[in-house]
């Protein structure tokens, strides 16, 4: 089968359309299929790829992933579906914090444990530098609420340093 | 207040409603069941100290002893979400099941559509639809922090709404939260009745009247529609109910409520409506020191 640019269409940015199953199935040019970015979350945080069965996954924008759980048909012009999941324009692709915060319990690497001052610094957006053995680049960041472990967000790791990217209207002072 | 005297005929202990109105509300938040089991949210409240007291109608609801409740791990983790207590009631007699399809046709800033979400375990379609652009960025704010990921946006007039771009021709349950003159919010905005009028009133009712036939006519036979809105005018809640039932194929249906209230109305002025209507619930403030609110619920039967 040819894969070629000519073949595929541009991506519309004003719609949503349905990510492919696999790169084979692709016909808008650039766009990710749905097996690598679950292979990308299992990969890199270790999350069950059975974790994603009953969510379909979108584009819209270029590399903005979206997840979502109800029924629609592709391609799908409103103003959103489920949530904001991932980035993938970038080299390095970037989780958002609201996924994080709602799948990132089913994550069991690259998750950095956070003390409680550390957490609330993290909140706040702040980057700070803290020891950690693992990649550097994209990593869960989490905290211990009532017994039990929390993702905050997602933070970049870099050269000892783990920097928060809570987006700004997430950020708190706690 | 002056507004509120022509209520004095129909308001119980009209004296306690006006001293009601008067005193400003505390916080109450919603358990996000999404993301935090009731168990488990008010387990991190007890953690970081501030104080709550559960609504023994609803678990899910609580009044925090806080000036700043969006200042929270409870919140910053989406587990609670601010949201006035009788606020929670129209989602919760609406009663949506998992996997079904539910319109929530006037849904900005997103409480109850995401409140519909949770009480779905956020299995199947609600679609949050809201005509003010300005109000759909923190309907998608609140939704994505909330983690509600059976939301479909929309921002279109609920009163021509088509349903051509889903796969599906109706809803099973609707919920008309509709726009009002907001009189019931008076303890959170004191200036809610600064322009008030008859003549505004009568406007607003045109267009709620629009949104519920709508709303009925979108909703599968034997389905559900729940008409609420958070003001007393009689011209915004039975009138507009009677309407629906004279045009649309549907009835007023009896349901629990645990929170105390008044029966709705069957005459207003020189107006009667049908005796079904007294099965609607109204809330009014000095009932459960809450906002007020007015919740009817239609069965559509063709």
């Amino acid at each position: 089968m040819s894969d070629t640019a000519d073949d595929l269409r541009k991506n519309d940015g004003q719609q949503f359309g349905r990510l492919p199953e696999t790169d084979a199935d692709r016909t808008v040019e650039g766009r990710v299929s749905r097996a690598a970015v679950v292979d990308y979350f299992e990969d890199r945080f270790a999350i069950p790829p059975e974790t994603f069965d009953d969510y379909t996954f979108w584009e819209k924008g270029a590399g903005k992933i979206w997840l979502y759980s109800g029924e629609a048909d592709s391609p799908l012009e409103i103003e959103a579906i489920g949530m904001t999941c991932l980035r993938t324009r970038q080299e390095h692709w970037k989780p958002t914090t609201d996924f994080v915060q709602r799948f990132g319990a089913h994550a069991s690497e690259c998750v950095i444990d956070l003390d409680r001052e550390a957490a609330r610094r993290f909140a706040a957006g702040e980057d700070q530098e803290l020891e950690w053995d693992g990649d550097w680049g994209y990593l869960i960041a989490a905290h211990t609420v009532a017994g039990e472990r929390e993702p905050l967000g997602i933070g970049l790791y870099v050269h000892g340093e783990l920097r928060s990217m809570v987006p700004k209207g997430r950020q708190r002072e706690l | 207040m002056e507004p509120f005297e022509r209520y004095r005929p129909i308001i119980d202990d009209f004296e306690a409603f006006l001293g009601a109105c008067e005193r400003p509300l505390g916080n109450a938040v919603r358990v996000n069941t999404i993301k935090a089991s009731p168990e488990r949210a008010t387990a991190a409240l007890e953690e970081d100290d501030v104080a709550y007291e559960q609504a023994e109608w609803n678990p899910r609801v609580l009044r925090l002893e806080t000036d700043s409740p969006g200042s929270t791990w409870t919140s910053f983790h989406g587990f609670t979400h601010g949201q006035e207590e009788v606020s929670a009631v129209p989602p919760v007699v609406l009663d949506p099941q998992p996997g079904e399809r539910v319109w929530d046709c006037c849904a900005a800033p997103g409480g109850k559509a995401t409140q519909l979400a949770a009480l779905m375990d956020d299995r199947g379609t609600v679609v949050a639809n809201d005509n003010n652009l300005g109000r759909i960025s923190a309907l998608r704010f609140n939704a994505e922090r909330l983690g509600a990921t059976s939301l479909a946006v929309t921002n279109d007039d609920a009163r021509n709404y088509s349903m051509k771009r889903f796969p599906f021709d109706e809803f099973d349950r609707t919920l008309v939260d509709a726009p009002c003159s907001c009189e019931g919010t008076i303890r959170k905005n004191p200036d809610a009745l600064d322009n008030w009028s008859e003549g505004h009133i009568d406007t607003i009712a045109g267009i709620q009247k629009g949104i519920l036939r709508r709303a009925i006519q979108t909703t599968r036979e034997g389905g559900t529609v729940v008409y609420s809105t958070c003001t007393f005018a009689p011209e915004e809640n039975e009138a507009v109910v009677q309407h629906a039932i004279d045009e649309e194929d549907c009835r007023v249906v009896d349901f629990d409520l645990e929170l105390e209230h008044a029966p709705g109305l069957t005459e207003w002025r020189d107006e009667t409506f049908d005796h079904t209507l007294e099965q609607a619930a109204r809330i009014y403030p000095h009932h459960n020191d809450t906002g007020g609110f007015f919740v009817a619920k239609l069965e559509v039967t063709a």
